[in-house]
């Protein structure tokens, strides 16, 4: 299961296995909450194997967006095909179902059940006779496949680390075995090393042939892991990038709606020279 | 630095990291015992702790307070309200709180009683009745908790003044309901005793219980690659547990023994511990306690949690008020008033269960209730009345609680919340 170093993070989809396939593909996706039209017109594509991010300003459409594919949320207009065919969403164990797993921000664990207990939450194997042992199994086999750092999974929770505890809600997730999972803000409340362990699982799951939507306001953990960027700006698709041939620049442009913004002249105040002109032009094809 | 030591194939899957301290055989046990003590999860050893303080305070006070005759007597009196103790301890785990479980147990006493002797209902079907009323009450309070949103606390407060009043109205003019010494209810209550070979047998059956359990989940573990407990482990725990159970039977029997009615009381204490740590239900009780919005994202129907932890309360109440009414062979209007609400909650918490939701255990309800019953006990041997007998029990009570909160601070501090 150990990956290689050297594989590089842009290079891993684009034909390099046959078996390729698209697994999510959205169009026209809109929606309103009352006269406010937090998602209008929005397209995405997540191929399997395939790690994309969903970036934006607050208030862009991101927490709608994955509201929408978790089943949270219905979408006034438009389609969402999983595995080749049109489905609908209208509940989140619907979309559990269908393959869609979403790990929430705040991960949903109970603090005083241990790693086990908290993995198979809600789908015990034998409920009058738990099975214990094939479940503790079981837990490892998914730990291990994750390369996961934890040292024993019969002690609570509230034990663990922050990257642990991702770890934890992002193994549960693929207990379902799904197709896509979505991650929301994974390393926002992480320290550098959980961050990275975490950013390691990420790959780890593209490895395994999941894709996955990655939402996050961390350009650097975006750019480490993401194959692709998709930037939301007030509710629209503004500009979608492979992360091999784009800078951290251009996307912030697409995110904030204009080359001269609050981060752009902070970074010319630094070094003059980052401002480059050929992030006005990717700007302006976005548009 | 940077070099893994691969492990042996040898070492069980969940022992393989290599910042665990392994922790094999007997010594190994001990240190993770202390290790966890010192992490805040006490465990029983407070309770326990506490049982022996006060074995030996009474004991030097009144040299009659540990003799046979009063443990059998303490025991008796034990079974009843650590039966209600013990419906405590499933709304206590999801973070809720019944305070109308002494009326409750009037209410089933008063309407098995009026419908046993008045009605001249067949006992069995007056019992029912009576269980039956209690189960409707317990889905009513689910009901009542999940759509109306009224707080646990409010809608069992009504309840405790709302059933009182039913059972006075049951009750009527005469206020007293005797039930025949000769009536089955009455003589499971008070001269229903275990023969002492059969006593024997029982403690000899628990013990060989915990060692074959013990052996054959060790065996299932080390096939599937885990860990295991030493057999050298298993083989103490069983012996001590024969030990303590045979030494227990022996003192006992110098007196009356043991009362069917305490071994009922023990059998619920196990099965509700099975359906706590066995079941997926219990599990989702403990979820729910743990973290309410993460026990709903994964599926558990908490509504039917709630409703199930208020049902398993209030028929545990009812057959704890049974159990006292058989005892005092009546079913009088302050049949469980006074001081049974307090004692079962207070139980439960001495016990070890957190009122903050998420811990506890069914053997908390059974210690729990001995260290209630000790002090009352003890207190009643000394000629003091109920004025000391309540401050004593209040002390004790917010000791347990302020131990509670103090063990949690350091489980947070140590990583064990």
């Amino acid at each position: 299961m150990n990956a290689s170093p050297a594989t590089d993070t842009a290079a891993a989809p684009d034909g390099a296995h046959p078996n390729i396939h698209t697994v999510l593909s959205m169009r026209g996706i809109s929606k309103s909450f009352g006269a406010v039209a937090a998602l209008t017109d929005i397209d995405l594509d997540v191929s399997s194997s395939e790690v994309v991010a969903i970036v934006g300003d607050n208030g862009a459409g991101k927490s709608t967006l994955v509201k929408v594919l978790s089943g949270v949320h219905a979408p006034d207009s438009g389609t969402i095909d999983f595995g080749g065919e049109r489905v609908t969403l209208p509940t989140p164990m619907a979309a559990l179902e269908r393959g869609i797993a979403t790990v929430f921000q705040d991960l949903a664990l109970c603090d005083n059940l241990d790693v086990v207990q908290n993995l198979f939450l809600g789908r015990e194997r034998g409920p009058f006779r738990l099975d214990e042992v094939g479940m503790e199994v079981r837990a490892w086999e998914l730990l291990r496949q994750l390369s996961a750092k934890i040292p024993s999974v019969r002690i609570p929770i509230a034990s663990l680390s922050g990257g642990q505890r991702q770890t934890v809600a992002i193994a549960r997730s693929l207990l379902g075995d799904p197709k896509l999972i979505i991650l929301d803000e994974p390393t926002a409340a992480l320290g550098v090393a959980q961050t990275a362990e975490v950013l390691n699982l990420v790959e780890r799951l593209r490895e395994r042939g999941h894709g996955v939507i990655l939402i996050s306001h961390n350009m650097e953990d975006v750019k480490a892991v993401a194959d692709r960027v998709v930037v939301l700006r007030l509710g629209r698709n503004n500009g979608e990038f492979r992360v091999g041939d784009v800078s951290t620049e251009e996307i912030i442009s697409a995110i904030t709606g204009a080359t001269d913004n609050a981060v752009t002249r902070r970074r010319s105040r630094g070094d003059a020279a980052s401002q480059t002109p050929d992030a006005i032009t990717t700007e302006e094809a976005a548009r | 630095m940077t070099t893994t030591t691969t492990p042996s194939p040898s070492t069980p899957t969940d022992l393989q990291d290599e910042r665990l301290r392994a922790d094999t055989g007997v010594g190994g046990a001990i240190r993770a015992g202390i290790d966890r003590i010192r992490g805040g999860d006490l465990g029983f050893l407070p309770v326990i702790a506490g049982l022996a303080i006060i074995w030996t305070i009474f004991q030097i006070l009144n040299p009659y307070f540990l003799s046979s005759g009063n443990l059998t007597n303490l025991l008796m009196e034990s079974a009843p309200v650590g039966v209600i103790a013990l419906g405590i301890v499933f709304v206590l785990l999801i973070g809720e709180i019944d305070l109308s479980v002494g009326s409750v147990s009037g209410l089933a006493a008063a309407i098995m009683a009026i419908n046993f002797i008045d009605n001249r209902w067949p006992l069995p079907l007056a019992i029912a009745a009576a269980v039956g009323i209690a189960v409707v009450i317990g889905f009513a309070y689910g009901f009542i908790y999940n759509r109306i949103g009224v707080p646990s606390f409010v809608i069992t407060l009504a309840g405790l003044l709302g059933f009182l009043g039913l059972q006075l109205f049951v009750l009527g003019p005469k206020g007293t309901i005797n039930l025949p010494f000769d009536s089955p209810l009455v003589y499971f209550g008070q001269l229903a005793f275990v023969p002492q070979w059969l006593a024997y047998a029982l403690a000899v059956l628990a013990a060989a219980a915990l060692l074959v359990g013990g052996m054959l989940r060790a065996r299932v573990r080390r096939n599937a690659g885990l860990s295991a407990p030493a057999l050298s482990l298993i083989l103490i725990r069983a012996g001590l547990l024969a030990v303590l159970l045979a030494f227990a039977v022996w003192y006992l029997y110098q007196a009356r023994g043991v009362g069917w009615m305490v071994v009922f009381f023990v059998a619920l204490v196990l099965l509700a511990n099975y359906a706590l740590t066995r079941t997926s239900w219990g599990r989702s009780l403990f979820a729910v306690g743990g973290n309410r919005e993460a026990a709903r994202r994964s599926g558990i129907r908490i509504t039917a949690v709630y409703t199930s932890a208020f049902i398993a309360c209030t028929t545990l109440a009812a057959v704890g008020g049974l159990l006292a009414a058989g005892r005092l062979a009546s079913a009088a209007q302050s049949s469980g008033g006074g001081d049974v609400n307090l004692n079962a909650i207070a139980a439960a918490v001495i016990g070890g269960t957190s009122l903050f939701g998420g811990r506890g255990s069914a053997f908390a309800a059974l210690l729990g209730i001995l260290v209630i019953q000790s002090i009352s006990s003890g207190l009643t041997l000394l000629n003091l009345d109920s004025s000391i007998r309540y401050m004593v029990t209040g002390a004790v009570v917010l000791i347990a609680v302020a131990l509670d909160a103090v063990a949690r601070r350091s489980r947070s501090s140590h990583g064990r919340a």
